[in-house]
């Protein structure tokens, strides 16, 4: 953007901005980059027990926690079933989203606020009290839902399937209003006139949606995705709290909670890191991504 | 357009996805209210003939809950004020001004957006027990403080932005300082954009679970809602009508804050996709 002398520029801007930027740039490199840089480390050293409370000294390992963490069928395990129950998640979430979205267009004002009201209260129902409502929902033995089923006696967080089923229901139920309010939002933005004129040149309804429609929320659609990934792949309250910190012999695991669970469970805490720098390395990626499409959507910084 | 007989299945199945979506936190609702025989039943029942407050009093009772309670709102409202002062001066500064390396500071925010927090425990707490601040709530404010700025500086850019620019100039020939005119001009003009960024801030530190557990060990009278909430939760035989007295009492403030705050919510968000 061209920009033209603006009176800023003539007083000298100088310091101001960075002045103005000081407080967000000290709170952010005490408190997030050097976290990070300490995550690294640690994952690097002998930090178990012995090190924090004993004060036996640290030693540096280099890539023999990695090593350790790689051979780990568990590892494996858990990283598979974060990455499937993350799927699982982002896709269920989008279909429940994007389908409620189209169907908010197609009603009258009563039905759409209420949808809207009911959306809005999952959204903001804290993920731990959105937990525990879901498990006595699905109680074995006071919970509606087997009552509803006549299910006696069927416990949901004992089999793997099940609980991670049942943890499902609870992200989908609070994280499908995001997507629904943001689709909604891109569907009413495009402009009217759009629309009608595409009616006149005679195209079907499912033509108008897959012609003109769906490349116009392409761009809206690929954010919601990436944001939803990056939720549902670091899950922890739900997984923590619904199947009692990952579940019978750590069969709910999910990369975050065997992280802290090595940590403080067992003090692992080098391995517990070298699970969080693997993390952060996924997210990277994923950060990397959504970072080349809003550019490519042109907009500016 | 659409025939009549498609709108009204429609308007039905939203209508009963409403109810579906909403029915998990009636039914919160409804069981801490119910007495504690209906709570615990084999035959539960969608309704309750004989309310009572029983839940509610044992939760408040028995542990120091209300105690909790200011603890939770303490921490989350330091974290918003906090956060929003020093994300609007963030704010001003990379969409007022043009300096070297503002794009990498941008989009350095955005990166930062996305760094799990969950991940960044273990360290957290050797930084907390090094400081000193274990067990307290500045272990608490810190983190998450820390944790909401990148997305309150990244949302409020563009409420920042919105702001012309003539405005500025105009402030400046009327013989106004940089300081008055960010404070007494800029600031009650992206007071809406503040409050909706706050939401935001609020809720992560509201609903944060993962801290207070590994944070707040031994001091439990610095321990916060969710702590509290998993003392009725976290046996073989949960106290149900507890858990959902609880949870009830944990819920209400982020959704009256939610409904307070929606319409702008929901503009603000459709504005940011738009942009």
């Amino acid at each position: 953007m061209a920009r033209t002398t603006t009176v800023k520029d003539v007083r000298g801007a100088g310091w101001t901005p960075w002045l103005y930027l000081a407080p967000a740039l000290v709170v952010l490199a005490g408190l997030l980059v050097y976290p990070i840089y300490q995550l690294g480390l640690i994952s690097f050293l002998e930090y178990t027990q012995a090190q924090v409370s004993g004060g036996e000294p640290t030693t540096f390992r280099g890539l023999d926690n990695y090593a350790e963490l790689f051979a780990d069928e568990q590892f494996w395990s858990v990283l598979g079933a974060t990455v499937v129950f993350a799927a699982a998640c982002v896709l269920c979430t989008l279909a429940v989203g994007c389908a409620l979205a189209v169907l908010l267009t197609r009603v009258r004002a009563l039905p759409r606020t209420l949808l809207m009201l009911a959306s809005l209260g999952a959204w903001a129902t804290p993920a731990i009290t959105g937990s525990t409502v879901w498990v006595f929902l699905f109680d074995a033995d006071f919970g509606p839902v087997n009552k509803l089923l006549g299910l006696t006696d069927h416990s949901w967080t004992y089999g793997r399937y099940s609980a991670f089923a049942l943890v499902l229901f609870a992200v989908v139920w609070c994280s499908f209003p995001f997507v629904m309010v943001t689709m909604y939002a891109g569907i009413r933005a495009i402009p009217a006139e759009v629309l009608e004129a595409a009616a006149l040149d005679g195209a079907s309804t499912w033509r108008i949606w897959r012609s003109v429609m769906a490349p116009m929320l392409r761009p809206i659609l690929v954010v919601v995705t990436i944001q939803s990934i990056i939720w549902d792949f670091k899950v922890f309250t739900q997984i923590y709290v619904m199947t009692g910190g990952g579940g019978i012999a750590g069969q709910n695991l999910v990369l975050n909670v065997y992280a802290y669970q090595k940590a403080f469970a067992s003090s692992q805490y080098s391995l517990g890191s070298a699970i969080g720098v693997v993390m952060l390395l996924i997210l990277l990626v994923v950060t990397l991504v959504y970072l080349r499409v809003i550019r490519r959507k042109g907009e500016e910084l | 357009m659409i025939r009549r007989p498609w709108r009204l299945a429609a308007e039905l199945t939203a209508l009963l996805t409403a109810v579906v979506v909403a029915f998990p936190l009636y039914w919160m609702a409804l069981s801490a209210f119910k007495p504690a025989g209906e709570v615990q039943s084999t035959q539960p029942r969608p309704w309750t003939l004989s309310p009572t407050l029983d839940s509610f009093r044992r939760v408040f009772e028995q542990q120091d809950f209300g105690r909790y309670f200011l603890n939770s709102l303490l921490v989350a409202g330091t974290v918003v004020l906090a956060s929003a002062l020093i994300a609007f001066l963030a704010a001003t500064a990379v969409t007022r001004f043009r300096f070297r390396f503002r794009t990498t500071l941008l989009i350095m925010f955005l990166i930062a957006q996305m760094v799990p927090i969950e991940a960044l425990t273990i360290p957290m707490f050797f930084l907390m027990r090094d400081a000193g601040l274990l067990n307290t709530l500045g272990s608490l404010v810190l983190p998450h403080l820390a944790f909401s700025l990148p997305f309150a500086i990244w949302m409020l850019r563009g409420f920042v932005r919105a702001v012309p620019e003539s405005l500025e100039e105009q402030a400046y020939l009327d013989g106004a300082s940089r300081t008055r005119f960010l404070w007494q001009i800029l600031f009650p003009l992206v007071f809406p954009g503040l409050t909706a960024v706050s939401v935001f801030s609020f809720i992560s530190t509201w609903n944060d679970f993962l801290f207070a557990k590994s944070f707040i060990i031994s001091a439990t009278e610095n321990s916060t809602l969710p702590m509290a909430l998993l003392v009725f939760f976290d046996t073989d035989t949960p106290d149900w009508g507890g858990v959902m007295a609880a949870s009830t009492v944990m819920t209400i403030p982020v959704l009256v804050f939610f409904v307070l705050v929606q319409r702008r919510l929901v503009s603000g968000l459709g504005g940011a996709v738009k942009d």
